[in-house]
């Protein structure tokens, strides 16, 4: 099993909110990888709303993605552009 | 940052009446102004924003809890409602299943990084077995009060 690891940094002002937390755990539950993402030494699991919501991953916040399974890689892009998309928020 | 420190004591719900979601947020928020912390005036446009965000993807993030909130520019310092309902209400959950507590968060528009804080605070909470627990139990304000005195001290 292929585990990858792609470093994100949060660009929208408003961090990762609701909104953004569920369109990431959305994009994660589609894949068949777990998805963790760490947050210095904090790891939580990709999958969960709630868990993601304790990262509080404020504006600048530098997260690591990690995927564990057999589509990994994609995994990953697919969840590393949200980042890079500022999650369609407008700032 | 603890739940005490935006959690008002008098916005505290232990017997929501409704089992309608819009009528529940209807009763936290009648709750929020009575506590003095949100204005009458803006009372039914807070309503609506909050309502309006639960049409786009429910809060009712599933485990029975739900976090309806809204940022505005009437918001100087951010504050909760909690309200514990005995019967549940229909927040079209993420499990679909039925939402015994309820957290309403108001916060300023201009600090997004204090309005993340205070979703770490109440979501680390809501994750553990106890607190989910102990908040569906209470039926009166010191009750919930108690819970929140607790959690905030990590004997929860």
């Amino acid at each position: 099993m292929p585990t990858a690891q792609t470093d994100v940094v949060v660009l929208n002002r408003l961090g990762l909110h609701a909104r953004p937390a569920m369109a990431f755990v959305d994009v994660a539950n589609g894949f068949e990888s777990d998805v963790r993402v760490h947050k210095g030494s904090q790891a939580v699991d990709g999958k969960s709303i709630m868990q993601m919501m304790i990262l509080a991953a404020t504006q600048g916040t530098e997260l690591v993605i990690k995927a564990d399974g057999p589509d990994a890689d994609d995994a990953l892009a697919a969840l590393s552009q949200l980042f890079a998309d500022r999650f369609n928020e407008e700032e | 940052m603890k739940l005490q420190d935006y959690v008002s004591q008098k916005a505290i719900v232990p017997q929501l009446q409704s089992t309608e979601r819009n009528e529940v947020i209807h009763e936290l928020m009648d709750a929020l102004v009575a506590a003095g912390v949100a204005s009458a005036e803006v009372r039914d446009e807070l309503i609506s924003l909050i309502i309006e965000r639960e049409e786009h993807g429910s809060t009712g993030f599933g485990k029975g809890v739900a976090v309806p909130h809204v940022k505005h520019e009437s918001i100087t310092k951010m504050a909760a409602a909690i309200g514990v309902s005995q019967k549940g209400v229909d927040f079209n959950a993420l499990d679909k299943a039925p939402v015994f507590g309820v957290v309403l968060l108001l916060s300023p528009k201009d600090k997004p990084d204090e309005h993340l804080q205070a979703m770490e605070i109440i979501f680390g909470n809501l994750q553990k077995d106890t607190f989910r627990r102990f908040l569906r139990q209470a039926s009166t304000v010191e009750d919930v009060v108690e819970l929140i005195r607790d959690a905030d001290a990590q004997q929860i």
